[in-house]
């Protein structure tokens, strides 16, 4: 077995035995129940194994507000350590789990939180928007999630087996290699994420495949939905910078598993080259996460007021400008290695440039505004919360763009602050409003508008309270990834961030609290137009939700805007000449192929990080047995007879479009 | 529905001014409050040039972008309040999207604020280059920095005496430092002096610093290195120059000899555990730690 | 007048962009292309890491000392002879003739397997005289890099199997063609990586 042994259980953890136990125990739960009621046979059919967009959409997002319960534990735990470990004081978990928490903490959040967040909106809502029936390559779709899944169970299985990565959610070398991180940590932490890189890439692919190539008759690019816009920049990056990534983790790996010489601190290596390398993913990493956000903001600041976004041209251009810029920038997260003062200059003159096609955004959103009528309801709320907080994340990090001032700044607090400043303010923002946006498409009901301003109100509050004290800490010299620290003047600001911290959480519960109500609420709250907010854009021309092919007929589209632009026709002549014939429409079959895929690259995964070589052997070779299987495949498609469709849409009552 | 809910959100509306009004004014005066905190320990109360010098590139630049922050902010605060849709005096525009003239102001807003703030990085960079050399007349002082697990070792090349985790320096003396590691990356750091810099294995960064005045400043490592990264900490005292010299002198009287082996038992992994001096320190031990010759002993570390 | 009445009025051809969802040919052509655009980018952080270490030989054996200009020749003319194979075989497949596919592609098969067996004989060579990837930085890169240029050989010579047993059971139906087709555009892009390691790597060790 490797070096699996029982000891790998840390059975005299009892902080971490009771942690395992109890989710062990809701899973457990979860099971028996979904066994009880015989629900298997539905699951299997309509989710684990489907192609269809929607509902990978779904479980991308599910799979998010799970991880975010987990990361924000995390989160939790590093902030009560720090309320209390002030002074002489220890607080109650050592370095060695301190480490591992805040490394966990960061590599979920961004990966497991963030990134399936950003891509199961994109995925749900692409096709309905560019007016087509699915994406480019349905089952592929279906691996790249179930992988990001088997990245996920992998790592919190080193929750219980093994342990983490000590190293910083980049595992910087030396520090990450063999002589100074021996254990498994990094390595769990290397192939989740080379797993799950592997199913972000396909997306990737997919995604950009799919706005590229696949849209309504009519929709060029001047036709296209702005969120269509910035995914595909966001999906380019993917395809562009994940490549460096896996390169890189591979490189590592094949120094922890080989004794190769790439970062070592003997022989030759270059732990330098790793860091450059890292963060030329890195910095595009961020961007994938924030332009699908402002992609939201877009579409919700638009719909809300009841106006075509401002300025949608210039929009598009600071979308691309920013997508090529974000590639030429990432010194600035190293600018204290002593480049030298040219090389410095320039990256933060590069850095600084990207504020201006994001400022541009700010001031489009703001005129859009202008001259509309807002309706106050919960993704409008996210969307003025996301202006207010991230013009003062974008300041603080132009701030530190000057090289000089990073050299006070760098690796501090108020570095912290920052990042979460612009990703709470700007990714969970853009998410929150995207989600509330979009459930009633998804599920055929709004979610309880009270609850979802609750909701904001926490996470807004909660995170001024928990992130302002940092900005603070950083400018007073605390730096980051402390377990304790002895200046007794920073207790006070760490308990406010504390504060803060448990502001957010009861929002996040509120989120599960709303999610119930609204559920029990749904026949009250029914979409019965597809149409609740009054929107611009193509996925409100179909009911909530969708059926399995989206559209009955593909919408002819004539301008950007398209289903606002058939809504101004409706009763026009144009509207009165319609068809309503119905044709046998292809949708693509369920396949079990991306959940087998998972299920062996969990095996292969944790049989590498283990040194068990046969179970390795046995995961690659099951791997390649399924992908065989799928190349044989020829029925991968089921005909919907046109009555079906005519049936459809006779009970869902809606007038045909303009064919 | 659309009509109800309007009713209700314009209701929900009207309060909301008083109360946003109240609310900016307890966010302000918090803000006040922490900030004064923090002007008087860390970066914001610098005793060297370095760190006045950068003390002024974050007030100014700071000031510049805000500007434009605040005006943003106030405005997507009225205008969300202005165009509400029970406002039945604000003039709803439904097809208004364009228009040059404001396409125009908003890329230069940000272009403007962009060349100005680039102007301070591409001058700061160059005057506050690490390396470059202070402009002061004074003889600098050399010290060379290793970082170890995870404590800090201090060597004057020129009085050849050693220090670890206490850095003693004369006031108003340039401090030249070549700074390396001899495990992993560190950042050898005192936020009340300045600029940071990286210790990198097998490679020798340089950074220079003065403390104005005596005083004793508190350094940390900024970069993780592991467990023992939290107590990676130092003091760097500076004294009065007669006060300097008798340091050096009382050193070169007491403590061990700083040599291969003593530094072996020293790169073994170790959390900080107080101060300690060595009188004599072998002839170019710097180089050869920084050159890989002397790989610290770098014992798998235990989990 | 939507943009692609207009065209249809004025005479134009419509636009690609405005012609609706494109046909399956044509997506599953374009998705691999951004497929092979991310593997040549994980092949240029292999030669970023090269060019960076290039120099890293640890006073170990450096390029000079282990690269055979002959043998990378040979290497190379088996690569690129299979390319031209293959582009016969692609023909073949079109066309729908099946003897004809297995035969080049057969033979563009064997002319792989003739490039990995150097390849195999040229590393192993090199760890018996103790120059193996974990001697230095240098060679940890260089087995790097062209151990993965081998590795999607070998890969793609799986592939090729699998493609001619596909062929065999399913005929050259729009699906197996469209596979043939980007199993060409990969063995091409194999080609192109290959001259980039062969100039960088064999003959940029003896400027």
């Amino acid at each position: 077995m490797g070096r699996l042994t029982w000891a790998a259980i840390p059975f005299d953890q009892p902080v971490v035995m009771i942690a395992s136990g109890t989710v062990g125990f809701v899973i457990f739960c979860v099971l028996a129940l979904v066994t009880v009621k015989g629900w298997w046979p539905y699951l299997w059919r309509e989710w684990i194994t489907s192609v269809d967009h929607k509902r990978i959409g779904v479980m991308y997002i599910i799979l998010a507000l799970l991880m975010l319960v987990r990361g924000f534990s995390d989160a939790m735990m590093m902030r009560s350590q720090l309320a209390l470990a002030a002074g002489h004081a220890q607080g109650y978990l050592p370095p060695e789990h301190y480490d591992q928490i805040f490394s966990a903490h960061g590599t979920i959040m961004i990966f497991f939180v963030a990134m399936p967040f950003v891509i199961g909106l994109m995925n749900f809502v692409l096709p309905l928007q560019l007016g087509v029936r699915d994406v480019a390559f349905p089952v592929l779709n279906s691996v790249g999630f179930w992988l990001s899944a088997a990245g996920v169970l992998l790592v919190n299985v080193s929750l219980v087996v093994g342990e983490f990565a000590r190293t910083g959610w980049l595992a910087y070398p030396p520090l990450s290699e063999v002589a100074y991180s021996p254990g498994v940590g990094v390595d769990y932490y290397l192939w989740s994420l080379q797993i799950s890189g592997l199913g972000t890439l396909i997306s990737g692919i997919n995604l950009t495949t799919t706005i590229l190539k696949l849209r309504a008759p009519g929709m060029g690019y001047r036709e296209m939905p702005i969120f269509c816009w910035t995914a595909l920049a966001s999906n380019l990056l993917i395809v562009a910078a994940f490549p460096i990534l896996t390169a890189t983790f591979a490189m590592l790996l094949l120094d922890r598993y080989c004794g190769f010489h790439f970062f070592t601190n003997d022989l030759g290596g270059n732990p330098m080259m790793y860091v450059n390398l890292i963060w030329c993913w890195g910095h595009p990493e961020v961007y994938i996460l924030i332009l699908p956000a402002f992609g939201v903001f877009s579409e919700v600041v638009a719909t809300f007021s009841g106006k075509p976004l401002f300025g949608r041209r210039s929009m598009v251009m600071a979308t691309m400008g920013i997508c090529v810029l974000s590639f030429l920038v990432w010194l600035h997260h190293f600018f204290t290695r002593g480049a030298g003062a040219d090389v410095n200059a320039f990256f933060g003159i590069m850095t600084m440039l990207i504020s201006v096609p994001t400022g541009v955004k700010i001031f489009n959103w703001l005129f859009t505004l202008y001259g509309g009528r807002i309706r106050f309801t919960v993704p409008i709320y996210w969307a003025l919360g996301f202006i207010v907080t991230f013009v003062i994340g974008g300041m603080t990090g132009v701030l530190m763009a000057i090289p000089p001032a990073d050299f006070v700044l760098h690796n501090s607090l108020f570095l912290i602050a920052h990042f979460h400043n612009v990703v709470i303010g700007g990714v969970v923002f853009g998410v929150m409003a995207g989600i509330s946006y979009w459930f009633p498409k998804a599920f055929g009901f709004t979610l309880n508008e009270r609850l979802g301003k609750a909701v904001f109100w926490c996470w807004f509050f909660g995170f001024y309270l928990a992130f302002m004290p940092l900005y603070v800490l950083g400018l007073m010299g605390a730096t980051r990834r402390m377990q304790h620290y002895s200046n007794t003047h920073w207790q006070p600001l760490m308990l406010v961030a504390l504060a803060g911290a448990v502001l957010i959480l009861l929002g996040i519960v509120l989120t599960g609290v709303q999610l119930a109500v609204s559920i029990r609420q749904r026949e009250r709250n029914r979409d019965v137009t597809g149409d609740p907010w009054n929107g611009r854009t193509l996925e409100w021309s179909t009911p909530s939700p969708p059926p399995e092919w989206n559209f009955s007929h593909l919408p002819q589209v004539g301008r950007a805007d398209a289903f606002w632009a058939m809504k101004q026709q409706r009763g026009t002549a144009q509207d009165r000449n319609v068809k309503r014939t119905y044709q046998t429409i292809h949708v693509p079959r369920n396949n079990p192929t991306g959940f087998f895929l998972a299920f062996f690259a969990v095996l292969l995964g944790f049989s590498l990080i283990w040194r068990i070589w046969w179970g390795a052997g046995l995961g690659l070779l099951g791997a390649i047995v399924v992908c065989l299987m799928q190349a044989w495949r020829t029925d991968g498609e089921i005909e919907v007879p046109a009555e079906k469709v005519a049936a459809f849409e006779r009970l869902h009552g809606l007038k045909e479009r303009a064919v | 529905m659309h009509a109800v809910r309007t009713d209700r959100m314009s209701a929900e509306v009207t309060r909301t001014p008083s109360a946003s009004a109240l609310w900016l004014r307890i966010i302000s005066m918090t803000s006040a409050a922490m900030l004064m905190a923090s002007c008087s320990e860390g970066v914001l109360d610098p005793h060297g040039p370095v760190g006045k010098a950068e003390r002024v590139i974050l007030y100014d630049s700071t000031a510049i972008m805000l500007a434009v922050v605040i005006p943003v902010i106030v405005l997507t605060l009225v205008f969300a309040w202005w165009f509400r849709a029970g406002n039945k005096r604000a003039r709803y525009q439904p097809d208004w999207e364009y228009s040059g003239r404001i396409e125009m102001i908003i890329w230069s807003i940000p272009a403007l604020v962009i060349l100005f703030l680039g102007g301070i990085a591409w001058t700061g960079s160059h005057d506050l280059d690490p390396p470059a050399p202070l402009e002061d007349s004074t003889a600098p002082l050399e010290i060379e920095v290793i970082s170890l697990d995870w404590r800090w070792l201090f060597i004057y090349p020129q009085e050849g005496i050693a220090s670890l985790n206490r850095l003693v320096v004369p006031a108003g003396v340039p401090l030249r430092f070549r700074l390396t590691s001899a495990t992993v990356m560190n950042s050898f750091f005192v936020p009340q002096l300045g600029s940071q810099i990286y210790t990198m294995p097998n490679m020798v960064t340089r950074l220079n610093l003065e403390a104005d005045q005596p005083g004793t400043y508190e350094g940390l490592s900024a970069q993780f290195s592991g467990d023992g990264f939290s107590d990676m900490r130092f003091d760097l005292v500076s004294t009065e120059a007669e006060a300097f010299k008798g340091w050096v002198n009382t050193t070169k009287t007491q403590g061990g000899v700083l040599d291969a082996r003593t530094f072996e038992e020293l790169s073994k992994p170790a959390k900080a555990d107080g101060a300690q001096t060595y009188a004599r320190v072998s002839e170019g031990l710097f180089d050869k730690i920084s050159a890989g010759h002397m790989a610290a002993v770098s014992p798998q570390r235990g989990q | 007048m939507s943009a692609a009445e207009q065209a249809l009025e004025s005479g134009d051809a419509v636009p690609l962009s405005l012609r609706g969802p494109a046909p399956t040919r044509v997506v599953a052509g374009y998705g691999f292309w951004l497929f092979l655009l991310s593997d040549i980018i994980i092949f240029a952080a292999f030669f970023a890491a090269y060019a960076v270490l290039s120099g890293e030989t640890a006073g170990g054996p450096t390029a000079a000392d282990l690269f055979d200009k002959r043998h990378v020749l040979i290497e190379t003319a088996c690569l690129l002879a299979s390319s031209v194979t293959c582009g016969f075989g692609s023909l073949a497949v079109q066309s729908g003739d099946r003897n004809s596919t297995y035969f080049w592609m057969a033979i563009t098969f064997i002319l792989g397997v003739t490039f990995l067996s150097l390849e195999v004989s040229e590393f192993s060579h090199m760890l018996e005289l103790g120059a193996g990837p974990s001697r230095s930085a240098f060679l940890s890169a260089f087995f790097t890099l062209v151990g993965t240029h081998g590795l999607h050989v070998t890969m793609g010579l799986c592939w090729l199997i699998v493609m001619l047993l596909q062929a065999a059971t399913l005929g050259f139906q729009p699906m197996v063609s469209r596979r043939f087709f980007c199993f060409g555009l990969f063995w091409h892009a194999l080609d192109i990586v290959w001259i980039g390691v062969f100039t960088i790597v064999y003959l940029g060790a003896h400027l």
